[in-house]
């Protein structure tokens, strides 16, 4: 059949099953604008700034493990989405991002709104393409959506042309893409994944360590598999948050720089480290010299390249965490092997006793963060939540003491650290999941970096939460300056009173709450659930509070600051609990 | 070959518009040190080989060979073996070349099967082929007559015979 390119491309979306796509139009995408009105497929969110396109894409996928999809213009629209592509490279999210670029014939003067889109993102996607013939569009499309979706996930771009999209085609959709150079391992080798069996049967103290990788590959039921049926304790990755139900008896918290002591401690202790899906990025594992010395390491990752990276394997597994751990499982299961982790969960769990997470109760009318992200989980827990955050001690406070029970209801910005990515990626997290409540647990200084797309969520009836935990400071950055610059808070101070934050919320026609003292909490953060559209809670919590306990940067994980008093993992060596295991 | 840290890496591409820029960017951002690297048409008019010579010292050769796997235009990559690979470069030398030390100089070039390819008033282009080693050793030789400028292709390697695989 014959169309333009444009038409082609809404042709292709549509072939690709692709539902909602979220974007901004400008000049040299108008033709692929006016395509997609005829679509009956596809829905367009409009964004009000470009990077909220990529982010809303970004959460999109977290939540609906499907590809997010983005279009916009050339030039600026093309770079304001650069955030959002490094963002969704950096935590190894599917997304297609098609970009309008000037005619061919004029690439490489200068035109007007011109940017060299394809170099400018060549290091922060998995590929991407310049398409300089409507011909090719149809393949390359093709090629886009399963180079995102596949093997390990991550942002693809297609730059677009304004001929092209203008271009005569006889479109036909392939059904396979021909890629000699790209063949990712799903299955795991045989031999490793005896040798995997032979370690977990063999190990005293073992620990799954799981992370994205397990969501991305919707690998949970196989994990809660193997970890019932060894007995492991389980502790999730910052990513990996909602891979395992955390109000499981088996599960010990998230590891790393703002991990609990007891996780940090069991890293510290355990004789396996069974690695699933994780890459041994530096805020999980501290000073890598000291970082689970005691134990062998397998490491389970479609990723080869991730293998070895950081810290040497015993069992290099490569494969995907749904085929690799379901085929350890029926090894274990074919061997009939028994559990025999009893006295290590005793030892972890007289941990967890003494050193639970914890923090100071406020004093008078002072709202402590944590107990306000503790009651956002008691309030949702009985109901399909999706959590967003922003970055910094909204999103810490937020990973330990937000207990999440199922996965992919959790969308937060790991490697990259972006700030302004909650309230965009609620959005996105919204239009896939139109029935779940959806609440972006916020920093004061993350959500006025994005605060405009409050509008997108009120235009397209997506109803978001903000829960701000507003402590007028940038916290991490103040928290930083507190402990290792001498209390010298050099432009960390923003102050709570500007925004109004209430206002800001009802001059986007949202609920505008504010909370300033703990009786007030759950009854707004109640409304602002059961409100029909977004709503804003300006929570004005105590201003200094800090994240404890912290391993201190290039520090080692069982050497923690702040939390219950307890020093290395080796000076509580000393109980009988402990001796007993490690006879 | 110099030291066990330097790799000869063949490596087949696909011949599309920005390889080479995938390709240089990664060992630039990924901080992997690069000697060589000589790309050009193949038998196969839709693939390139490229032959990169590496430095492994601070990055252990498998992350570099895993990364550039990871590219998805890249179709093969070979840790060639020196002691089974044969391996050229080619280098332009324009030499000072007074009257007084023209006929050295010619008999310089041949004992090393160089050519003269050019003559100037005070100078000689000297076109040498032949392995690293043995072009350095021409360099070093040349040095004293003054080398006025200076051109070489880095290496380009194939797998020899007896290893048909690649």
């Amino acid at each position: 059949m014959t169309m333009n390119g444009a038409e082609a491309l809404v042709g292709a979306l549509e072939e690709e099953g692709v539902d909602v796509m979220f974007g901004y139009p400008g000049g040299v995408v108008l033709p692929i604008y006016d395509a997609i009105m005829d679509s009956k497929q596809l829905d367009h969110i409009l964004v009000r700034h470009e990077q909220g396109a990529t982010h809303a894409a970004d959460g999109y996928a977290r939540v609906t493990g499907r590809p997010g999809v983005v279009l916009v213009t050339s030039g600026p629209g093309a770079t304001n989405t650069v955030t959002g592509i490094a963002n969704a490279h950096m935590d190894s999210i599917p997304m297609v991002v098609f970009t309008g670029q000037v005619a061919t014939h004029v690439i490489g003067t200068d035109a007007f709104q011109e940017s060299d889109i394809t170099g400018i993102t060549l290091p922060i996607t998995k590929h991407n393409y310049l398409v300089k013939d409507v011909r090719e569009l149809p393949e390359v499309v093709k090629e886009a959506f399963h180079v995102a979706t596949t093997g390990r996930p991550g942002p693809v771009l297609v730059d677009l042309p304004v001929d092209v999209a203008k271009g005569a085609i006889d479109f036909r959709y392939p059904e396979q893409v021909n890629l000699p150079g790209y063949r990712p391992t799903y299955k795991g080798h045989a031999k490793q994944v005896k040798q995997a069996a032979d370690l977990l049967m063999r190990a005293k103290k073992p620990l799954l360590y799981a992370g994205g990788g397990v969501l991305s590959s919707g690998a949970w039921k196989e994990l809660k598999e193997l970890a019932e049926l060894m007995q492991l304790p389980v502790t999730t990755t910052m990513m990996g948050k909602g891979a395992f139900p955390e109000e499981h008896h088996l599960y010990i918290g998230m590891p790393g720089m703002h991990g609990a002591k007891y996780t940090n401690y069991a890293i510290t202790e355990t004789d396996l480290l069974f690695a699933v899906g994780v890459r041994f990025d530096d805020r999980v594992t501290g000073k890598l010299a000291s970082f689970a010395t005691k134990s062998k390491v397998v490491h389970i990752d479609i990723d080869p390249a991730e293998i070895g990276k950081n810290r040497p394997v015993d069992v290099p597994i490569v494969g995907d965490a749904k085929h690799v751990l379901g085929a350890v499982v029926d090894e274990l299961r074919k061997r009939s092997a028994e559990p025999r982790t009893e006295k290590w969960m005793r030892v972890i769990d007289d941990w967890r006793d003494r050193f639970p997470l914890h923090y100071p109760e406020g004093e008078g009318d002072e709202v402590m963060p944590e107990h306000v992200v503790e009651r956002i989980n008691a309030l949702t827990r009985d109901r399909d939540t999706v959590i967003a955050t922003e970055v910094g001690q909204n999103q810490m406070w937020a990973c330990q003491y937000y207990r999440l029970q199922n996965p992919r209801r959790w969308a937060s910005s790991g490697g990259l650290g972006t700030m302004g990515f909650g309230l965009p990626a609620a959005i996105g997290a919204q239009a896939g999941l139109k029935d779940s409540l959806v609440v972006d647990i916020a920093g004061d200084g993350s959500f006025q970096m994005v605060s405009q797309e409050l509008a997108t969520a009120r235009v397209h009836d997506l109803p978001v939460k903000v829960v701000i935990l507003n402590n007028g400071y940038l916290g991490m950055v103040r928290q930083w300056q507190e402990l290792f610059y001498d209390r010298r808070y050099s432009q960390s101070v923003l102050g709570q009173d500007v925004p109004d934050f209430v206002k800001l919320a009802e001059a986007y026609d949202c609920l505008g709450l504010r909370v300033t003292s703990p009786e007030q909490l759950d009854g707004a953060l109640t409304a602002a659930f059961e409100h029909e559209g977004p709503a804003v809670v300006d929570c004005r919590v105590t201003r200094e509070e800090n994240v404890f306990p912290m391993v201190a940067p290039g520090g080692s994980i069982d050497e923690m600051l702040g939390g219950i008093p307890g020093g290395p993992v080796s000076e509580m060596l000393d109980d009988e609990l402990l001796e007993e295991v490690w006879e | 070959m110099t030291g066990t840290t330097r790799h000869t890496l063949s490596v087949l591409v696909e011949n599309k518009p920005g390889v080479l820029q995938r390709v240089s960017g990664l060992f630039a951002r990924r901080g992997f040190n690069i000697d060589s690297l000589a790309v050009g048409p193949t038998e196969d008019p839709n693939l390139s080989r490229m032959t990169i010579v590496v430095h492994a010292e601070n990055t252990p050769l498998e992350q570099i060979s895993k990364q550039l796997h990871k590219l998805v235009n890249i179709i093969k990559i070979q840790d060639l073996d020196p002691a089974d690979m044969v391996d050229r470069e080619l280098v332009l030398f324009k030499v000072n070349a007074p009257a007084a030390v023209r006929a050295e100089l010619i008999e310089l070039a041949n004992i090393f099967r160089a050519r003269i390819i050019d003559v100037g008033r005070n100078s000689l282009t000297i076109e040498a082929t032949g392995t690293t080693d043995k072009l350095q050793a021409m360099e070093d030789l040349l040095r004293g007559y003054g080398i006025r400028e200076l051109a070489r292709t880095g290496k380009i390697a194939l797998a020899r015979g007896s290893k048909e695989n690649g």
